[in-house]
């Protein structure tokens, strides 16, 4: 099986232009337990970047670092650097919530809250003390801009529970952009979507593209594909001494050049389906 | 199993599936298993049914005006709950505006910020636990020593009696409401966090609104715990004659429990008719208090 | 945050931001609220120290005239006589007494009603029963002890059954207290069968076996933490029960050898006692204290009994 990278803009520059994120020896310990080792890469911005590999590759774990979601998790450690805009997020004097008001996370399944769809929205700028001059426009401005508020429009009142789980995935991306990150991470957001929401959900991410820096998680490598600008490949490392496994960055390149001309075997292997 | 059916050419014909098996759902021993359930229910239940059958029947002719209008008196034809009543309102009063915030905030701790590493957390937790098993009687005693130590003479005053009543109940409002706060999905709370909220504007904005339903529940049925209760106030002589209406907190009192208690322990059989009527009175409470509680459980139970 | 940038052409005013991460997010409102629910669950070891210190102040001087070997092993309680007498055995033996009764009725009473609702109850018939059961939980105790003396000792005991028996007796606040226990018993050991998952069940039924072998070998033992977590609240629950004890069992310190008979409580003491106004620092006064020293140890004992219980039999499923 061969996937060929559908992305049309094929004028991707061989290096990001605006590194936005890097990542310099990132290692992430969960107690003793190292989930990844070494990760060193850069995230260009105004672009998609994929996160691929097999299951226990460390990418969704590497994601979580990224806006230091991880910080929530008991007895788990990052090491290294993770620069935006040269600023390492784990410098001792950087509270992780401003953090993730710059670096906004979408998850696995939908979770918008218990509330009205609009306060679903509105509940981000609130929060962040943001003061726009009509609270209505900014909901309605958001969920435009999300390809949400036709479907929505008459019901912004209604509990976001009633919602279809893509419009619900949609709804938390909607949420996501109302505090106007400047990186949005996706942890497989259409995992637990049919295609059409996943594909309503991609075309949403190529619109994205143009004012938001994207960085997704995805188990299926045609989505990587189909939406992504760049594309990194990892994989789980056993220690020989240990047993332990830990997740390594394989290769990190174009989309295109990933799925058309991978520089390693273990990429190869895995894009073409003999592996994982 | 049926396996005395052998055919002659030696090979074993297949039980019927419809044969008796030893060990069915309806051999002798499941259906014994069954009946001696049903008769636990039944005698459970029917012991409580009893039981309220009783009270009412002993009750039911002096459940009168007079009842909720009177005061106590040496005769019981003239006798009624009225301060009772209205002291057992303020006490579990105050009761709820002291545990409620009180066993809330604490919860809120210990679920959402309390490192559970630490040891003084862990400590706090296993001490909230041990709390709730004290005999609440012992609480009466912390109140009368307490008040004594700090040289209150008059130990039946409504706050004394609400202070005690409440440290009875304070653990079980913490217990139940870091149930509900358990039972809120991390999902709503990651979800927050990865907009920017802050840890307490996610806990006050998100989750504990999400909990309101179960902390409701467990704090009804925590307060209806404090108005059934005597024990503590009796230690606390609460007094029993009283032929005044509580005024306030520092105000002398009685309850409903303690005066039933009273009337029962008196030698004249009318005044147990009375102690039946009021008990009628207190369980009308107590059952619709609980009867809130569990229906708010299940109508806002939500299937996360 | 510090910087705003420009407006990117939205007429909600964004305030994306490109300052500096190290901006200074927590208000210190927030600080002051975290303090605040930190002293709220400060505040229970408090109690816990104030029950304590309040517990040991008179118990201490209780135990400067009496001393603590004839307290705990003496076999005659007397507080009040002439020739005082402070052997605490009597109260200890009538605790045992209306516990051990009420255990009697509420174990199996309890564990057969949880067994018939989460295993063979209908969902709708359990749906109706369990929140009555929870209903029945909240029956307060001054009910069931004056249902104890007026009804049980003085017509099923007495008229009906013809026992030779006084006003009083140890029996029928034991049997009263156990049906108390019931619903709680029922209620805890309802949700940890039912929290057993259905996998395990349907694993055992595909082996052949019928609902009565899955509950005994299956169900139950995966549910034993829990439904010994629920007999230990009972316990405790019995031995701290006053109510009941004071209206029912008698008034009688005596070291009981029939449960027709009456008998005095350690929690009935404390509540007979209390009501006799009996002056601060006066001996009486602190004899209570001792006893509900004793109380206390006794509840403390058998809760860290049932936590260790409840950590070994946990089964991790």
């Amino acid at each position: 099986m061969t996937i060929h990278a559908m992305n049309s803009n094929l004028s991707v520059p061989e290096q990001p232009a605006q590194r936005i994120l890097e990542c310099e020896k990132v290692n992430v310990f969960y107690g003793d337990y190292r989930a990844v080792t070494d990760v060193n890469m850069a995230f260009g911005q105004n672009e998609i970047t994929a996160l691929i590999g097999p299951s226990g590759c460390g990418k969704s774990t590497l994601l979580r670092s990224l806006n230091r979601m991880n910080d929530l998790i008991d007895g788990a450690r990052t090491e290294g650097l993770v620069t935006l805009h040269g600023e390492n997020l784990y410098d001792k004097e950087v509270d992780p919530i401003a953090v993730r008001r710059r670096i906004g996370m979408v998850f696995q399944k939908p979770n918008p809250f218990p509330k009205s769809i609009y306060d679903n929205i509105a509940y981000g700028p609130r929060v962040l003390g943001m003061k726009p001059s009509s609270m209505d426009d900014l909901v309605e401005e958001t969920l435009t801009r999300a390809a949400l508020w036709d479907e929505v429009k008459d019901k912004l009142k209604q509990s976001a529970f009633g919602l279809s789980g893509g419009q619900q995935q949609r709804l938390c991306i909607a949420r996501t952009i109302a505090v106007q990150p400047e990186i949005i991470l996706m942890d497989e957001p259409c995992s637990a979507l049919d295609p059409i929401a996943t594909s309503r959900i991609e075309d949403l991410m190529r619109e994205l593209r143009e004012d938001y820096t994207i960085v997704i998680v995805t188990h299926n490598m045609q989505q990587a594909a189909r939406v992504a600008d760049r594309t990194a490949f990892f994989t789980a490392l056993q220690d020989e001494t240990t047993g332990n496994r830990t997740g390594v960055l394989v290769e990190y390149d174009k989309t295109t050049k990933i799925f058309e001309d991978p520089s390693d075997q273990r990429t190869e292997d895995y894009i073409s389906g003999r592996f994982g | 199993m049926a396996f005395s059916n052998m055919s002659l050419g030696g090979q074993i014909q297949k039980a019927s599936l419809k044969g008796r098996v030893r060990g069915s759902e309806s051999s002798a021993k499941s259906i014994t298993f069954l009946i001696l359930l049903w008769l636990g229910l039944l005698i459970a239940f029917s012991v409580l049914l009893v039981l309220i059958v009783t009270t009412l029947l002993d009750g039911y002719t002096r459940l009168d005006a007079r009842i909720f209008t009177n005061y106590p008196s040496a005769n019981p034809e003239k006798a009624g709950l009225r301060p009772a009543i209205l002291g057992s309102l303020w006490v579990i009063g105050t009761v709820a505006v002291l545990t409620i915030p009180l066993g809330v905030a604490a919860a809120l701790h210990l679920e959402e910020f309390a490192n559970k590493h630490n040891r003084f957390n862990r400590f706090i937790e296993l001490n909230v636990q041990n709390l709730a098993a004290v005999p609440s009687i012992v609480y009466g005693l912390l109140a009368l020593g307490t008040l004594t130590l700090i040289g209150v003479k008059e130990k039946n005053i409504v706050l004394g009696g609400a202070v005690a009543l409440s440290m009875l109940v304070l653990p079980v409002i913490v217990i139940s409401t870091r149930e509900a706060l358990r039972a809120v999905p991390m999902e709503i709370r990651q979800g927050s966090l990865a907009l920017g909220a802050t840890p307490l504007q996610t806990a006050f904005r998100q989750t504990l609104p999400s909990a309101v339903p179960g902390i409701a529940t467990g704090s009804i049925l925590a307060l209806s715990r404090a108005l059934g209760e005597a024990a503590p106030l009796l230690v606390l002589g609460a007094l029993v004659f009283v032929r005044f209406d509580p005024n306030g907190l520092l105000s002398g009192y009685t309850t409903m429990p303690i005066q039933i208690f009273n009337w029962t322990s008196r030698p004249q059989p009318e005044f147990h008719v009375l102690a039946a009527a009021a008990s009628i009175v207190l369980l009308a409470i107590l059952i619709a208090m609980n009867a809130v509680a569990i229906i708010i459980r299940n109508r806002y139970q939500r299937r996360w | 945050m510090s910087t705003l940038a420009p407006s990117r052409g939205s007429a909600s005013g964004s305030t994306r931001g490109t300052g500096s991460l190290k901006t200074k997010i927590s208000k210190p409102g927030e600080r002051v609220v975290l303090i605040v629910l930190r002293l709220a669950a400060a505040l229970t070891v408090v109690i816990t120290i104030g029950i304590i210190v309040a517990l040991l102040l008179p118990s201490i001087q209780f135990f400067a005239e009496v001393p603590i070997f004839e307290f705990l092993f003496g076999t005659r309680w007397a507080p009040r006589f002439a020739d005082a007498s402070f052997g605490v055995i009597p109260l200890v033996t009538a605790t045992a007494w209306t516990t051990g009764i009420a255990l009697l009725v509420a174990i199996p009473l309890g564990l057969g009603a949880a067994i018939f609702l989460s295993e063979y109850a209908h969902p709708n018939l359990r749906k109706t029963l369990k929140p009555i059961l929870e209903l029945l939980a909240g029956i307060p105790t001054v009910v069931f002890g004056l249902f104890a003396l007026q009804f049980v000792q003085a017509v099923v005991f007495k008229q009906w059954l013809n026992l030779d028996t006084g006003a009083f007796s140890v029996l029928a606040a034991g049997v009263v207290m156990g049906v108390m226990i019931v619903p709680t018993i029922a209620s805890i050991s309802e949700d940890a069968m039912s929290a057993v998952p259905q996998s395990m069940r349907q694993g055992s039924a595909a082996l052949g076996a019928n609902r009565m072998q899955t509950t005994v070998k299956v169900v139950f033992p995966a549910a034993l933490s829990g439904i010994l977590a629920a007999i230990v609240l009972g316990i405790s629950r019995g031995v701290g029960e006053t109510m009941i004890v004071a209206m029912a069992a008698g008034g009688q310190a005596q070291i009981v050898t029939n449960p027709l008979d009456q008998g005095q409580t350690m929690t009935g003491f404390i509540a007979n006692a209390a009501l006799g106004d009996s002056r601060v620092g006066s001996i009486e006064y602190n004899t209570l204290f001792a006893v509900g020293l004793l109380l206390f140890v006794i509840t403390l004992i058998i809760n860290y009994i049932s936590i260790r219980v409840v950590r070994k039999f946990r089964e991790a499923y």
